[in-house]
């Protein structure tokens, strides 16, 4: 099992999830993030005063999965995200060991 | 007793009172989420603290007969002899409760502004004592001078709603505390960014259709004056907004909705002393000058590296002292007979007179303000820890947080 980490634009978001449970994901965590990268901040301005804003807004999206649908999601979400721009984003990837699902005690792949 | 301009006065003064949570409002967006509810309570608390000082002393301080030509007069002391009928009363057409409850909100809010300049910093005991102290020796000799009978008014100096009596003096006395209390920590490299603008923006509408109350109600008649003060008030108000974001758009930046709520403040100070005394086309100049003005007046904070937080200086200092010079060209006779005529109505010297009045009220209030907070400092602290700071005044002083996650 795989868990998949996305970070990116938030107005990204629908796209991605549409991207993913076309190919057959059932669930997904999304969270609202503030961070920086190579895109860096912006600048505000407030009654003339201007503030280096560091941390832009961005979503993060979790979703674990099965090993085999691991290439598959990996596609969907880069071509959902991408705009060529700076501030697409990143993805991480890395391994499970176990997930349970609550309600019946269910484990493994099954669980997910 | 006149019904109307009883009625009228009473409404008014429902709106000047609306004037104060407006305030609230429109500082409380302007600072860090974590500051909001302290803020809000800087400008509400004084609806109760001023209120009740008003009727034991400070209306009897600022509108009794006068105390050595500098107060007024201990004779309305609790308010005895403020009574239903007119006796007494200086606005002859209503009762003297109604003039002493009109004037009452105007006390209110003029600590209220103040707050501004020590927004996110100020100890809640010291605020309190400060502004109790300067209500009582800095607002109500003002009020005495300028409208009770004393010496400004003898000299002649016009200020029909408060220009001298309420921006200018709590400008200068948000100078001396901004300066004394020391810049908030993280000046410089924190950015200091409004939490939420929205509400700025519904603050400074609510001050706007206030202010009818303030400057039209100054005419403590239903009558043509009260219309004019309406009109001029208006027109300067939308001028101010209209220019402020057309001066920073052109000043290499982008139209803002800040800047569209503070040129609108901006413009409501400067036609404050002048709105019953100038033409409607004046107001539109003074409304212009205010914008143009108070947009560089909060520029001079970072020249100087003073620290006022919500630009109380750049705001009330400058636009009051642009309104209060502008009344001395602009007015006519023609508008008001019980006025003068100003500058570019053949009459000079009330320019002058006018600037005498500048001088001597922000003179007056930073001296006054700035003993007041060197003997309260003594007694009381006047700033909250750095622990304080860090963590928000609104946890650490109030015990709340106005928003939870």
């Amino acid at each position: 099992m795989k868990r998949v980490e996305i970070i990116t634009r938030p107005y990204k978001l629908d796209e991605i999830k549409e991207a993913l449970t076309g190919i057959g994901i059932q669930g997904m965590t999304v969270t609202e993030v503030k961070g920086f990268g190579r895109q860096r901040g912006h600048k505000e301005v407030y009654r003339g005063a201007e503030y280096q804003v560091d941390f832009v807004s961005k979503v993060k999206i979790e979703i674990v999965i099965d090993e085999d649908l691991l290439d598959q999601a990996l596609d969907a979400i880069q071509q959902a995200a991408k705009t060529g721009k700076i501030g697409d984003g990143k993805i991480f990837i890395s391994t499970i060991d176990n997930a349970i699902r609550i309600r019946t005690g269910e484990s493994g792949a099954s669980a997910l | 007793m006149n019904a109307a301009d009883t009625a009228f006065v009473l409404v008014a003064s429902a709106l000047v009172l609306f004037m104060t949570p407006g305030l609230a409002l429109f500082y409380g967006g302007l600072v860090r989420s974590k500051n909001v509810l302290s803020t809000v309570m800087h400008s509400f608390i004084m609806i109760g603290l001023v209120s009740v000082l008003w009727a034991v002393a400070g209306y009897s301080l600022a509108f009794g007969k006068s105390l050595g030509g500098l107060f007024g007069g201990l004779e309305y002391l609790f308010l005895s002899g403020v009574g239903m009928g007119v006796e007494g009363s200086p606005a002859p057409t209503i009762p003297h409760l109604a003039f002493m409850i009109f004037q009452c909100m105007f006390a209110v809010i003029t600590p209220a502004l103040i707050s501004g300049a020590f927004a996110e910093r100020m100890k809640f005991a010291g605020f309190l004592v400060f502004s109790a102290l300067w209500l009582l020796l800095v607002y109500c000799p003002m009020a005495y001078w300028v409208w009770g009978g004393g010496w400004m008014q003898q000299m002649g100096a016009l200020d029909f709603a408060g220009g001298a009596v309420v921006h200018m003096s709590s400008g200068s006395a948000a100078l001396v505390v901004a300066i004394m209390l020391g810049r908030r920590k993280g000046y410089g490299h924190t950015p200091f960014i409004p939490h939420n603008l929205p509400m700025t923006v519904l603050g400074a509408g609510i001050l706007w259709f206030g202010w009818f109350g303030f400057n039209a109600g100054s005419a403590l008649a239903a009558n043509e004056v009260a219309a004019n003060a309406f009109v001029t008030t208006h027109m300067a108000t939308a001028a101010a907004s209209l220019v402020w974001i057309f001066v920073e758009w052109l000043h290499g930046g982008k139209p803002t909705t800040l800047g569209a709520a503070s040129g609108a403040v901006a413009g409501l100070v400067a036609i404050t002393p002048a709105a019953g005394f100038v033409g409607i086309m004046p107001s539109v100049v003074i409304g212009l000058g205010a914008g143009i003005f108070c947009y560089f007046g909060v520029s001079l904070k970072s020249r100087f590296g003073y620290d006022d937080s919500l630009d109380v200086v750049g705001i009330h200092g400058v636009g009051g002292i642009w309104g209060a010079l502008a009344t001395g060209l602009f007015a006519s006779t023609a508008i008001n007979p019980a006025g003068f005529d100003g500058l570019f109505n053949g009459n000079p010297g009330q320019l002058w007179i006018q600037f005498v009045s500048v001088v001597a009220t922000c003179a007056f209030s930073f001296i006054v303000s700035y003993v007041l907070l060197k003997i309260i400092s003594v007694i009381v602290p006047l700033r909250v820890n750095d622990e304080e700071e860090e963590a928000g005044l609104d946890v650490a002083v109030h015990s709340e947080s106005a928003y939870q996650a």
